[in-house]
């Protein structure tokens, strides 16, 4: 069982991992929307970088924590239609906003405007999803709906093996680019 | 003694030129989420939250009917939650490291879009807000985004995170690629183009 926190407490740490979350964010250079275009041109690799690091280091720590049982799980459903055709527009939205949500919030707070006004753009986002969501829940979402399914699971090989290969990957991935010259 | 300067060698990056920033802040991306799940037990995420929130902006198009009988945001209702602090936690910790690395400044054409699609500030701003409402469709659609999925989920081994992120990158390079050409070869020794 983990042991969240709950009341005023909750409320104060969540301020403080947002602040915590956005202060690397804007260090990691991804509040920057060069930065977040030019990975998606294969013209700078920061954003992999900063995803994969996470990713390996969450990983085997949240690994740990649930086996210690300190932590739960939060898998979203493979709804595999849904996810596809989200990320399908994700990545446009992405590239033509030039932020991804977090980062996006996160730069209105280094003085970027158009952070905001594609921020607003978001909420307007959000509440058209909302009023078609009766529609997309009974067309879209129910297709191919696995469930809330991780790959250990799926595939029947052990999470610490998954982790190996994606740290074989990363350091494979992450010699290679720091050893490319210097545009 | 030799007092002619060496040759210099083709540029080849050297170990101290690593700009180890991006792996620090990745690290300690993941060590926070250590933290959030141990002790908020709710992974770093801004869409769900974010779009529960946006129930407030739609009150006065729809009224506070309207968007209590919508079954969305009654599934998630907006308000002052652990998520929605966290949005703002998140615009306060840039903002303290913009001042504190005296990088502060008022953008509203990137260099990057400038490029290519000229100053126009108008321009921009309509692009932005239809990338911002085009993304959150899509995040809300596949249930996640960039943080929820790309970092939350697939460090969970998710089927549906790993899915997304990969079919996120390739709709994005695709649109990259559509928007501002095949960045790889273009301008290559242009100093302007040097991002950073």
């Amino acid at each position: 069982m983990p042991f969240p926190l709950s009341g005023a407490s909750l409320l104060v740490s969540a301020v403080l991992f947002g602040f915590i979350f956005g202060w690397l964010l804007h260090r990691a250079r991804v509040t920057d929307t060069n930065v977040i275009v030019n990975q998606f041109r294969f013209r700078d690799f920061t954003v992999l970088k900063v995803m994969l690091t996470a990713i390996l280091i969450g990983g085997l720590g949240v690994f740990f924590l649930h086996a210690g049982g300190l932590a739960s799980y939060h898998i979203k459903p493979a709804n595999l239609l849904g996810v596809a055709l989200g990320a399908v527009l994700f990545g446009i939205g992405m590239v033509a906003y030039g932020y991804c949500p977090g980062s996006g919030l996160a730069a209105i707070g280094t003085g970027s405007l158009h952070a905001l006004i594609g921020a607003l753009g978001m909420v307007f986002g959000a509440v058209l999803f909302a009023l078609s969501y009766d529609w997309v829940k009974a067309h879209i979402l129910n297709i191919a709906a696995l469930g809330s399914v991780r790959l250990p699971e799926l595939t029947g090989i052990p999470d610490l093996v998954w982790f190996a290969g994606l740290a074989v990957l990363a350091l494979i991935g992450f010699l290679a680019l720091e050893r490319r010259p210097r545009r | 003694m030799h007092s002619e300067v060496k040759a210099m060698p083709a540029r080849v990056i050297t170990r101290s030129e690593v700009d180890w920033t991006p792996y620090l802040a990745g690290a300690g991306i993941g060590i926070l989420s250590w933290a959030v799940f141990a002790i908020a037990d709710d992974p770093l995420g801004i869409t769900t939250a974010f779009a529960a929130f946006s129930g407030v902006a739609a009150i006065p198009f729809l009224g506070i009917e309207g968007v209590w009988h919508n079954s969305y945001w009654a599934k998630t209702p907006p308000s002052l939650s652990y998520g929605t602090l966290f949005l703002v936690g998140v615009v306060l910790g840039a903002v303290a490291s913009a001042i504190a690395t005296r990088r502060f400044s008022l953008e509203t054409v990137p260099r990057v879009w400038r490029e290519r699609f000229g100053p126009s500030v108008f321009r921009r701003f309509a692009v932005a807000f239809a990338g911002g409402a085009v993304e959150m469709y899509g995040a809300r659609l596949a249930d996640g985004c960039t943080s929820g999925h790309a970092i939350s989920g697939n460090l969970q081994l998710a089927l549906s995170s790993w899915l997304f992120t990969i079919v996120m990158a390739a709709s994005g390079a695709a649109t990259a690629r559509l928007l501002f050409g095949n960045g790889r070869f273009a301008n290559r020794g242009d100093p302007k183009c040097h991002s950073l």
